[in-house]
């Protein structure tokens, strides 16, 4: 079967049973690495001058999520996170928000409390992240934690143990379940690319989690290297594309951890436009996991305006 | 805006610094053509005239290649390869020092965008230089004899496709050799081989090593039937490689010939489709489909045939055609007015023969030679598009069903210059490339070339192999 013209039914019917799921995945087309690579190479040398340029900064700070995953998080932090993500250039009110903060379950309530009103998301990470080796009760536990808290969007991690032994049920049952359990929440399904290694894998796990009621793809928990790159978001939004052809349904990318440059971020946007199509430029369909982004992003965009790049002490630490 | 459009981002031209008028450059010197008509070398994208140069008659080559032979007789031939390397080498910096300025020259003059020019062809050059810089004192352990020696004087005749490219395909190996060399640049593109003229004198290249008349067929007919040059190298048309063959017959003349082709880029129901689709972009878009060896006849097996179209045509949208030097085009200019004529021509005939013409909605710029990126579907073996060269953005497709069938399809054309082979199995890959009458057979990539790899074709594609050991091997005698 192409993925082409696998319609909503065909592709309800590939999940039936484990057999026809393991045969579906497998028999996606293959990604040729050292052409994916050369690609997502290409596109990295379109060059965004002025005009677009300042579009494109102010784009990817609106599809930012601002995020904290420490140990050593405290309400006081992430307090300090949701200020800077209303008001990211104190100097400078037109610059946009962000989307969302992303926090661990037991600070989603502060986050919450900070950002009312604002319109600005509360994401968070559930299911034993970032391993993701706990039992299924444990990871349900946690996602209903994080939603009863206020979280708009959960971030889970799928199992990469299951994902490469071949257990691709297990990981669909598990999605699932969570999806299930996030009940009107937002659900990003990480699917850790770095351990996954090859892109045969991030297809299949893409489409895995999409087939599984994934609202996102991400890629990385930001814990494991190598984390986002770009060949690796070109693949998954080659399958977000085909998936949106296959059933009309729009999912989102979010490559996570790794992006710190204006530039970088650049690259990632007009692989975007020129991959799934600029329907997925929205802060609904694409975001960066990535905070230290966010004041390279705000110093381009004063460099734009004043024609000189501010120190980094212009900008506020979080 | 509430789009994403790509603000122009413009190349400067104020690296290159074109002079109204050129001469012929001979014995190490600029000179003033004295039996020509000067003509003029426009930009295609814009139509401006960008300099006028000097047309070499007859007395002109005789000029040229008799600088040639004295420096082969008295300095190049005798020295040592060791020291021919220096030269090389030092060619080969310079022209990564003045990179950018070579590739902002080659897209006015060509019309090809300034990313092809800029990461693909001056990196290629430089890589050529270096790459036969290496060879220049190990002659002796190419493979053809103990104490290989070079033919002596070479006259090169290249085209306007990949104007500074097809000089270092010819010019590197023939100087590492041991050869000094004649070359006419085509009419068309002249400006980068003057260029070039201006780096060998930078490098302190003793005079008549490298020597360039400009001019079109009249010159280079002059320079191929020239009695004191003894090897003939000559990449372009087979109308024209043709008569070459006939004029070199009966003489002690050394010749290889890039022609022309067709080739077959074969996908499999198989493949890996996204980076297959690149790779039938790159076959056929690549430099406007200015290229010999280009992808196209794509033959696609029936059962992904909708898949891969829907997907080709998706994605041709997303290409940008317009200003070369613009660093955001995909698709510059065609070189020239009569290029332009023959596209439209053919395409023309595609239409009347019944095959089936889609090109994306692009504006094309009001000035200059354009032609979109264009598909034909329902083409079979039988149609003019199928069968002749057009050298432009324009793609045949057919459909195969079984992979004896591909090659049988792939092999039925008088060229055979390349053809791609797309499939995720390896075993059929091998089986393929065995099977497949090409002097190339790229397997999941097309249009890559590399100094080390010999390039060349079969049949009406021509003779002989430049590129690697076996480009070395074309410019000595054993």
């Amino acid at each position: 079967m192409t993925t082409l013209d696998s319609g909503v039914d065909s592709l309800a019917d590939v999940t039936s049973s484990e057999d026809r799921l393991r045969r579906f995945l497998l028999g996606l087309p293959g990604v040729d690495q050292v052409g994916a690579e050369a690609r997502a190479a290409t596109l990295s040398t379109r060059s965004i001058k002025t005009t677009a340029k300042a579009y494109a900064l102010d784009l990817a700070i609106s599809m930012i999520d601002l995020t904290t995953l420490e140990g050593q998080d405290t309400p006081g932090k992430v307090r300090a996170l949701c200020a800077k993500a209303k008001r990211p250039d104190p100097a400078d009110p037109t610059a946009p928000q962000v989307a969302a903060v992303c926090v661990y379950p037991d600070l989603v309530a502060t986050a919450k409390r900070e950002l009312q009103g604002s319109g600005i998301n509360v994401a968070s990470v559930a299911t034993a992240f970032p391993s993701g080796r706990s039992s299924l009760a444990i990871k349900i536990q946690d996602t209903k934690d994080a939603v009863a808290s206020g979280a708009d969007e959960v971030d889970m991690v799928i199992d990469r143990g299951a994902f490469l032994s071949g257990r691709y049920a297990m990981v669909f049952d598990e999605i699932a379940a969570i999806r299930e359990a996030a009940g009107d929440a937002h659900l990003k399904v990480i699917l850790e690319t770095g351990e996954l290694v090859t892109y045969d894998n991030v297809r299949r796990a893409s489409w895995l989690a999409m087939l599984a009621g994934a609202d996102f793809i991400k890629t990385s928990t930001g814990k494991v290297s190598p984390a986002a790159t770009l060949p690796v978001t070109l693949v998954m939004l080659e399958a977000v594309r085909d998936y949106h052809e296959a059933t009309g349904l729009h999912i989102g990318v979010k490559p996570a951890g790794g992006i710190r440059t204006a530039k970088d971020a650049i690259k990632y946007l007009v692989t975007v436009n020129e991959t799934a199509g600029p329907d997925w430029l929205d802060p609904e369909l694409f975001r960066f996991g990535a905070s230290s982004l966010l004041n390279d992003l705000l110093m381009q965009r004063t460099k734009l305006a004043t024609g000189h790049y501010p120190g980094p002490d212009y900008f506020t630490l979080d | 805006m509430s789009r994403f459009e790509y603000a122009p981002a413009p190349e400067s031209r104020a690296i290159v610094d074109i002079k109204s008028s050129y001469g012929l450059f001979v014995n190490g010197q600029f000179v003033e053509a004295t039996d020509g008509k000067p003509f003029k070398t426009v930009s295609p994208a814009s139509e401006e005239v960008l300099a006028e140069v000097g047309e070499a008659g007859p007395a002109d080559v005789d000029k040229a290649v008799r600088a040639a032979r004295k420096a082969f007789d008295k300095v190049w031939g005798p020295m040592s390869g060791k020291d021919r390397a220096k030269y090389l080498f030092r060619i080969a910096r310079l022209i990564q020092e003045r990179a950018r300025e070579l590739a902002v020259l080659e897209s006015l003059d060509n019309g090809k965008p300034i990313r092809e020019s800029r990461d693909v062809d001056i990196p290629l050059v430089a890589a050529h230089f270096f790459y036969y810089a290496g060879w220049a004192d190990k002659l002796e352990y190419a493979g053809v004899g103990d104490d290989p020696q070079p033919w002596g004087v070479a006259g090169q005749v290249i085209p306007w496709n990949f104007p500074m490219l097809m000089l270092a395909w010819k010019i590197a190996p023939a100087l590492a050799a041991g050869n000094t060399v004649v070359l006419k640049p085509a009419e068309t593109t002249p400006l980068t081989a003057l260029a070039f003229a201006e780096i060998c004198q930078q490098a302190d290249l003793p005079p008549g090593v490298v020597n360039i008349v400009t001019g079109a067929g009249r010159t280079g007919q002059a320079l191929v039937e020239h009695p004191d040059v003894n090897k003939v190298a000559f990449t372009g048309s087979t109308a024209v490689g043709r008569a070459i063959a006939k004029s070199v017959a009966g003489t002690h003349k050394a010749v290889t010939l890039e022609l022309g082709g067709k080739a077959a880029n074969i996908v499999f129901e198989d493949a890996a489709i996204d980076q297959t689709i690149e790779g039938i972009v790159n076959g056929i878009f690549f430099n406007q489909g200015h290229v010999c060896c280009a992808g196209s006849r794509l033959l696609v097996q029936e059962s992904v045939y909708d898949e891969v179209l829907a997907r080709l045509k998706r994605r041709m949208s997303t290409l940008r055609v317009g200003d070369p030097l613009d660093k955001n085009t995909d698709i510059g200019a065609i070189n020239s007015a009569a290029q332009l004529a023959k596209i439209r021509e053919l395409s023309q005939i595609g239409e009347d023969e019944g095959a089936e013409r889609w090109s994306p909605e692009c504006e094309l710029p009001a000035n200059g030679y354009w032609f979109p990126p264009t598909v034909f579907t329902g083409v079979s073996q039988a149609h003019r598009i199928a069968r002749e060269e057009i050298f432009g953005p324009v793609l045949s497709v057919l459909t195969f069903r079984t992979p004896a069938e591909a090659v049988e399809k792939a092999n039925n054309t008088p060229f055979g210059l390349s053809a791609g082979i797309w499939t995720e199995k390896g075993s059929r890959i091998l089986w393929m490339a065995n099977q497949l009458r090409a002097g190339v057979v790229w397997a999941n990539t097309f249009n890559r070339f590399d100094p080390t790899s010999p390039f060349g074709g079969y049949k009406e594609s021509g003779y002989g192999r430049e590129g690697g050991r076996h480009g070395l091997e074309a410019y000595l005698a054993h």
